[in-house]
């Protein structure tokens, strides 16, 4: 277990960097970011003099290379810099939006998962039947919505017309606001899960130690809980941790829709703010959190999955 | 006789999607290209407010916005824009990822690591999250949407062409060009391209869904296409405000981007099936 | 005379394909006596292994049973509902398989899957079910099954696997213990182990064997009775000593041309092993008249058209063969 999760660390912190100096790259080599953007941007038109300050304050002028190592150095320390708007430490700002996004994204992975997995299963043990085709429709229909207006859809409906639940914000941040994001969020990687599912289990159910257990003279009901459940499972969480990805891009514009107040919606906010630090500082925590997940979902696997433990 | 019978229809049964999903492709195609045939109104000139928010009907068939623009029209030339942004993009990618897959597998040593190394970092970040860093360095509009698109997916076909490369060299048959004088490049775009270019069409035409769901995102949020001009996305980030009032203008925008996408879905499927053959579920 | 623990009737197994059915197995007719060891031997793609599901109630799409019956001490089985097959199985009928490396479930202790036939069909609780498969892993004789019972199928040898599921298939003493090719992925250092174990446990208890193999040598050496199947068909059974004495069917003598046998030498000098030219033929390609014929070295005109009848030999022998007699 500690060696996995070794193995796994020796591999994060490489990847940590190389997206340090990507991010670093891409906003300090490319034209149009930082002095020069907010200049053009026609909305914050400066003096010269200020101009030449902040260059001098922020050590633009310096060489590349060492303007590079001071950025990993501040970095690793937990220094991300200060937002050009609001003038506070990015850390600072970012602190806040973490819980609201990490219960966001879970909440969508927890339903993602119950529903998905429980359609693809349901959908596997009885292939060709009715309940089959409708979750696989169901699936593909899931993965072509756009997340941002299945949303947007599902507030009309529930919050407009029916007044069941808060149509947007974070309330309290219970359950109540919880469920219409999560939901909009969820329906990609649902569907998804559905298909790998049922793709999985129907997989577990020709191999050979399934007919064994048949030979025994278990039921199908049985078969499954002892047998197939586990098997399956361990194809099912490797999407799971993959899915982890692309729920975390989708969650910045369903953040924005829902107005909820998390790390996605200030990174968008941050974008036409050009405030780079900020954006900069969003990226490597939505990376961060991303490569953490992958770790869990890796120990997951030492859990469940036996021949790993001893390899 | 009735084996006659049976065998075309189970066959017909497995195309299902290919026909469904063509189908649907084709029908977004011919709309984007007859648009100014097919559309009722000019999508960006005819604002009237004489007409604002009137709801679905027989002269608007989609109903029109809050500046008199008849939405069926403006659907009609956002196809024109969305299905751009997608073949663009997923170009792009797919010259990007097989010419990185290819030079890598082919030439090993630090380039491979290298290319190994960029591919692993693009699956770290999540592309819409990448794509959203692109436009903010340079700025919003259509320009660097496909720009930020079409550099942020192409680990998928990077991955399948170096896979080729490396099977086909452990067989011998680069080798066995290379002795005949064929030149590197030449082995790569004769011998190997071929052999991948089913899964590459394959993943192309799904990650085109890709591309225009993530083109409605970074719309949505007013980085990518401008009002007043008609994406699918723009659409839905005007119609926003409006939802109360005017829910149809958020529904059809919705509906457009949900076929074409759903299109290409139940294609790509489809064409895996025949191309192929031997993946299961080769997703993002 | 007593009736036979299992008697097989004109057994005939469907194969679905593309709007065909195909007959993958016919006319499959045997008995096997209490506590017998009866041998089915053939080529594989001879039907042999889809033989020994059907008896189990274990053939899934796109096989299924076209016909005949399968009576398992008195009560016939082919079609007793699926409640009732599963109380069968494993408690009165139990199987063992050809690949131990994938048999075993991967993800779950061997001691809880032999615990699992405890629990199964004599209602015992887990804590009680576990003392008991350490039992039977003893009896298997695995060493040190104490420690062994917490070991996943992964960190045994192919040897030790096939114990495992030798302890599954006779913990709750079966009448009958079918076995499909049981040491066919096994070293050949091991093959005689499993197979005489198999012999001694299933002699002390009293359990009858199916066993399904190719080696007919094998099959010889451990049963009393022996059928030999050819696409399909049985062509010919007999007892053991009989079958390789007088061997009535040409398939039969090729099987034997193509063993190793000791004495050979001495007799002959170096001689190469013979084999028989060709190879079984595909189920939706089967020949008319007698299936052997494109392979035989004694074709004649009959075989190729006409399906040859059952001949007797001694102690309820037969062989199917034109040119025998």
């Amino acid at each position: 277990m500690l060696l996995v999760l070794g193995r796994r660390l020796a591999n994060v912190v490489p990847t940590m960097l190389a997206v340090v100096a990507l991010v670093f790259l891409l906003f300090s080599v490319l034209p149009g970011s930082f002095i020069s953007g907010m200049n053009e941007d026609g909305r914050s038109a400066m003096d010269p003099a200020v101009m030449e300050r902040m260059r001098k304050e922020m050590g633009l002028d310096d060489p590349l290379l060492e303007r590079f190592a001071k950025y990993v150095a501040n970095t690793a320390r937990g220094d991300l810099g200060t937002s050009f708007r609001t003038r506070e430490p990015v850390t600072k700002m970012l602190s806040g939006r973490i819980w609201p996004s990490l219960k966001l994204v879970l909440a969508a992975m927890t339903f993602a998962i119950l529903v998905g997995v429980t359609l693809g299963f349901l959908a596997a043990l009885r292939p060709g039947s009715w309940i089959d085709t409708a979750s696989m429709v169901g699936a593909i229909s899931g993965l072509s919505l756009s997340q941002f207006w299945f949303g947007l859809m599902l507030m009309y409906l529930f919050a407009l017309k029916l007044q069941w639940l808060p149509s947007f914000g974070y309330g309290d941040g219970g359950l109540r606001n919880l469920v219409l994001p999560a939901i909009a969020l969820g329906v990609g990687p649902m569907a998804l899960l559905a298909r790998t599912t049922r793709a999985a289990v129907l997989d577990v159910l020709n191999a050979d130690f399934v007919r064994t257990a048949r030979s025994k003279g278990m039921s199908e009901r049985r078969v499954v809980e002892w047998h197939v459940l586990r098997n399956a499972l361990v194809l099912v969480i490797t999407i799971v941790g993959l899915q982890f990805g692309s729920l975390m891009g989708q969650a910045v514009v369903v953040e924005k829709l829902f107005a909820w107040p998390g790390v996605g919606s200030l990174m968008v906010d941050s974008v036409f703010q050009r405030d780079m630090p900020t954006v900069q500082g969003c990226i490597l925590m939505i990376v961060l959190f991303f490569l953490v997940i992958n770790t869990l979902v890796d120990l997951a696997y030492v859990v469940i999955d036996p021949r790993i433990r001893y390899q | 006789m009735s084996m006659a019978i049976k065998l075309p229809r189970l066959r017909l049964k497995g195309g299902t999607s290919l026909w469904v999903g063509g189908g649907l492709v084709a029908t977004a195609i011919t709309a984007a290209i007859l648009a100014p045939v097919i559309a009722l109104t000019d999508p960006v000139m005819d604002a009237n407010l004489m007409n604002a928010e009137i709801a679905p009907c027989w002269e608007y068939p989609f109903g029109t916005d809050a500046q008199g623009r008849d939405i069926y029209s403006r659907i009609v030339y956002g196809a024109r824009i969305s299905l751009s942004v997608g073949i663009i993009s997923q170009v792009c990618n797919s010259l990007i990822g097989v010419t990185l897959g290819l030079t890598a597998g082919y030439w090993g040593g630090w380039w491979d690591d290298l290319v190994s190394g960029l591919t692993n970092l693009m699956l770290a970040i999540p592309s819409l999250v990448f794509a959203l860093a692109i436009m903010a360095i340079l700025g919003p509009g259509l320009v660097s949407l496909v720009i930020a698109l079409g550099l942020t997916s192409w680990s998928y076909s990077c991955r399948i062409a170096r896979a080729q490369v490396l099977s086909l060299k452990s067989q011998g048959y680069i080798q066995a060009a290379r002795i005949l004088g064929y030149g590197d490049l030449r082995i790569m775009f004769t011998q190997v391209l071929p052999n991948i270019l089913g899964p590459l069409i394959v993943i192309a035409t799904l990650g085109m869904g890709g591309a225009i769901l993530a083109e409605a995102a970074l719309s949505f949020l007013g980085l990518g296409i401008r009002p007043p001009f008609p994406s699918w996305g723009s659409m839905l980030s005007e119609a926003r405000d409006q939802i109360t009032t005017a829910p149809w203008l958020s529904v059809f925008p919705g509906l457009a981007i949900f076929f074409t996408v759903l299109g290409l879905n139940l294609l790509g499927d489809g064409l895996r099936d025949i191309l192929d053959p031997q993946s299961t579920t080769r997703r993002n | 005379m007593t009736p036979p623990l299992l008697k097989v009737e004109d057994l005939r197994i469907a194969l679905a394909g593309d709007g065909v059915t195909y007959n993958a197995v016919e006319g499959v007719s045997f008995e096997i006596g209490r506590g017998e060891a009866f041998g089915l031997v053939g080529e594989s793609g001879c039907g042999k292994s889809i033989t020994a599901l059907s008896v189990m109630g274990l053939l899934r799409r796109p096989l299924s049973l076209g016909g005949g019956r399968i009576v398992l001490d008195g009560q016939e089985i082919q079609d007793v509902p699926a409640a009732e097959m599963r109380r069968l199985r494993g408690k009165r009928i139990a199987m063992i398989f050809q690949e131990p490396m994938t048999a075993l479930n991967p993800l779950s202790p061997v001691g809880r899957q032999i615990a699992e036939m405890f629990v199964l069909h004599q209602g015992a609780g887990w804590s009680e079910a576990m003392d008991r498969a350490e039992d039977a892993l003893r009896q298997v004789r695995v060493p040190s099954p104490e420690r062994r019972i917490r070991d996943y199928p992964h960190q045994l040898s192919g040897g030790m696997r096939q114990r495992v599921m030798i302890a599954i298939a006779l913990a709750c003493g079966p009448d009958l213990l079918v076995a499909d090719e049981p040491t066919t992925a096994l070293d050949v250092t091991v093959q005689a182990e499993i197979i005489d174990l198999i012999a001694e446990l299933c002699a002390a208890k009293g359990t009858a064997v199916l066993m399904i193999s190719h080696d007919l040598g094998l099959v010889a050496n451990m049963c009393k009775r022996v059928a030999v199947m050819y696409a399909g068909r049985i062509v010919e059974s007999q007892v053991a000593d009989a079958i390789f004495a007088r061997p009535s069917h040409p398939y039969t003598q090729g099987l034997i041309d193509s063993l190793p046998r000791l004495g050979e030498r001495s007799r002959r000098g170096r001689q190469r092993l013979r084999e028989i030219t060709g190879v079984v033929p595909s189920i939706q390609a089967y020949p008319a008249g007698c299936r052997f014929n494109p392979r035989c070295p004694a074709v004649t005109d009959i075989c190729r058209t006409n399906v040859p009848e059952a001949t007797s030999l001694p102690a309820d022998g037969l062989v199917r063969c034109h040119h025998h007699g």
